[in-house]
């Protein structure tokens, strides 16, 4: 069971206030996502449930049980780390048993658990070696291991992938979420890649300044951005705002258009020049100079053969603008 | 960079300090082991000749031989344990964040900067002194007898002394390679339930423990050779109670002006010392690689 619920939670160091109130409930065997610029407080909050921060204010209760003022071992979480945090003198072994011995647990009982775990994460030929002699993955999937044989009521991931290379790092993400369909234990993941956000979540919470901006289902977030921060944040290449006389002909502050909710078409209303063009393959990205709108992000399907300094026409589709209000929040 | 020409270039370039390095260390001790076979008195400067090994036999059958080597290794063992461990309890507390930390650190390292006769006559004449001393004082004001220190425990009064010197250097290498330790090994740590008791065993000692193998070696090359302290205050003595190798070498070559038996002497701690580091080598050294 892992049911969290954090009421105000508040955190200031001195004067400073990193998260001024944070209400939050997550349902037992979610994968929640925190995702946020750096600096947003999301690391502060997985902190503070973890209990390596002390809250200011508010309390933090572990499947209704109070534990704001429980000290970290007892609040059955287990964390992993961004550096990894694995003990460098002790084997693969004694690393993933360590959360065992201190808890006191046979001998017998410690071997069986921790076969078992490196058999799920693949580790078995590894467990004499010490993490020195491991590669980044491997020393990834230790971690998880020493965090999975605690049988932990949630598990606590601090930017788990941020140091491996972008290959391991897809294949990392699918063995975190297969790893979460198996165990069905509620996990909360903190990244600032809003791609791993999207594809691992179950919910996503976007963290600004230490605010909740939006808590949704990555699609919802995607489909109906609370605010102009949540629609810049979420989707990659980023949504395109508008300010100024276009936004003003829609009734809006400011209106958004994904790169892909743009069609290039002759007949389209709006216009503007190639400065860049980014070809993939399967997608281009096209940076384009539109007159009275700024620059723009456009994506076309498949190999475009547009470049440099052409000049093309191109028409949001229908229904697929959001509009936002002065306040920056959307309006229906 | 490393070819044929170049590494023949690099020895050429290393070699006239290396001959140099090697002749200074080879000259002194050549004249040691040459002198130790000779009669060399300089009270009776007319005798001279080959000794053959009484020199070395003199030592050896000397009442005060074995003493002096049992209290030279006492020397040493005892001063590296309370070195060691005090260095990390203070080590352990000055990393904590307090107020005033810089000159707090700058107070616990200068005993470090204090010559050893200095160190060694403050001790004797403002701490342990039966009449003036801080210790006597304070026996006395609890209404007890104030002990003699230097004719009671002479070695260990040596010791202590000794101690206080040395405590800065063993605090300064535990301090830096305390700081060296990632605060996510101790939260993972914490996380994983281990108690702090248990965090000080199962991750800081094992971190430490190749800074406390460098602060070993290093204060056993330079207690085998502590001298001045014992000089400044016992003597030696009460008798040959405080009598360490240096100390016997000492008197044989200034005392007694026998310059034969004293090179015998040194020889003899020069093997002492390679025995010593042969033994630390093997039981310490492996925590010496990466």
């Amino acid at each position: 069971m892992g049911k969290i619920t954090l009421k105000s939670v508040r955190k200031s160091f001195g004067e400073v206030d990193v998260i001024p109130g944070i209400d939050l409930s997550i349902e037992d065997g979610e994968f929640v996502v925190f995702v946020g610029p750096s600096g947003c407080g999301k690391s502060t909050l997985l902190r503070l449930i973890a209990g390596l921060e002390d809250a200011s204010g508010g309390s933090i209760a572990i499947d209704g049980v109070e534990a704001t003022d429980l000290p970290p071992a007892k609040r059955r979480l287990a964390m992993v780390f961004q550096s990894y945090a694995l003990y460098p003198h002790m084997s693969v072994r004694k690393n993933i048993a360590f959360p065992l011995k201190m808890a006191g647990m046979s001998a017998e009982d410690q071997a069986k658990k921790v076969d078992n775990a490196a058999r799920i994460l693949n580790l078995t030929s590894y467990l004499d070696r010490r993490p020195g002699q491991l590669s980044g993955g491997q020393r990834q999937r230790v971690a998880i291991g020493r965090a999975i044989v605690r049988e932990p009521a949630a598990f606590l991931f601090d930017e788990p992938l941020s140091n491996l290379d972008a290959a391991l790092r897809v294949s990392m993400r699918q063995e975190i979420s297969e790893l979460h369909q198996t165990l069905k234990t509620t996990m909360i993941y903190v990244t600032h890649d809003q791609v791993e956000a999207m594809t691992m979540a179950d919910k996503i919470v976007v963290l600004n300044a230490g605010r909740i901006e939006q808590v949704g289902s990555p699609m919802e977030l995607y489909r109906s951005p609370a605010n102009t921060f949540v629609a810049g944040f979420i989707g990659s290449p980023k949504m395109n705002l508008i300010d100024g006389a276009e936004a003003a002909k829609h009734g809006a502050q400011t209106i958004g258009i994904r790169p892909e909710h743009i069609d290039i078409h002759d007949s389209g209303p709006w216009q503007g020049m190639v400065v860049l063009s980014e070809h993939l393959g399967s997608d281009t990205f096209l940076k384009v100079n539109a007159t009275g709108l700024g620059t723009l992000t456009v994506r076309a399907s498949g190999e475009v053969a547009l470049r440099h300094g052409d000049t093309i026409r191109f028409a949001p589709q229908p229904g697929k603008m959001m509009r936002f209000g002065s306040d920056g929040k959307a309006l229906a | 960079m490393a070819t044929q020409s170049s590494r023949a270039a690099a020895r050429l370039m290393v070699a006239p300090s290396v001959i140099v390095l090697f002749i200074w260390m080879i000259v002194p001790l050549a004249m040691t082991i040459w002198f130790s076979f000779r009669i060399y008195r300089l009270l009776s400067p007319d005798r001279t000749g080959w000794a053959g090994f009484r020199n070395y036999a003199w030592f050896f059958n000397s009442p005060d031989f074995w003493l002096a080597i049992s209290n030279t290794l006492l020397l040493v063992g005892g001063v590296l344990v309370i070195t060691i461990v005090l260095g990390v309890l203070i080590a352990l507390l000055i990393d904590q964040p307090v107020w005033g930390q810089g000159p707090l650190r700058i107070l616990v390292i200068s005993p470090f900067f204090v010559m050893p006769p200095v160190a060694a006559s403050i001790w004797e004449n403002l701490f342990l002194h039966p009449q003036n001393g801080l210790f006597a004082a304070a026996a006395i004001g609890v209404g007890a007898q104030p002990i003699l220190f230097m004719e009671s425990y002479p070695m260990a009064s040596v010791i202590l002394i000794v101690s206080w010197e040395w405590l800065p250097f063993a605090t300064l290498i535990l301090l830096t390679a305390l700081q060296s330790l990632s605060s996510e090994q101790l939260e993972a740590a914490e996380m994983d339930g281990a108690s702090a008791v248990n965090r000080f065993r199962y991750i800081v000692l094992p971190h430490l423990i190749r800074a406390i193998t460098v602060v070993v070696l290093i204060q056993t090359i330079f207690l085998l050779g502590i001298f001045g302290e014992i000089f400044t205050t016992t003597q030696g003595g009460p008798g040959s109670a405080s009598t360490t190798l240096p100390y016997m070498i000492y008197k044989q070559a200034v005392i007694a002006k026998d310059i034969g038996r004293a090179a015998a002497g040194g020889i003899i701690a020069v093997i002492l010392a390679n025995i010593v580091a042969y033994f630390l080598m093997r039981s310490m050294g492996k925590h010496l690689d990466a």
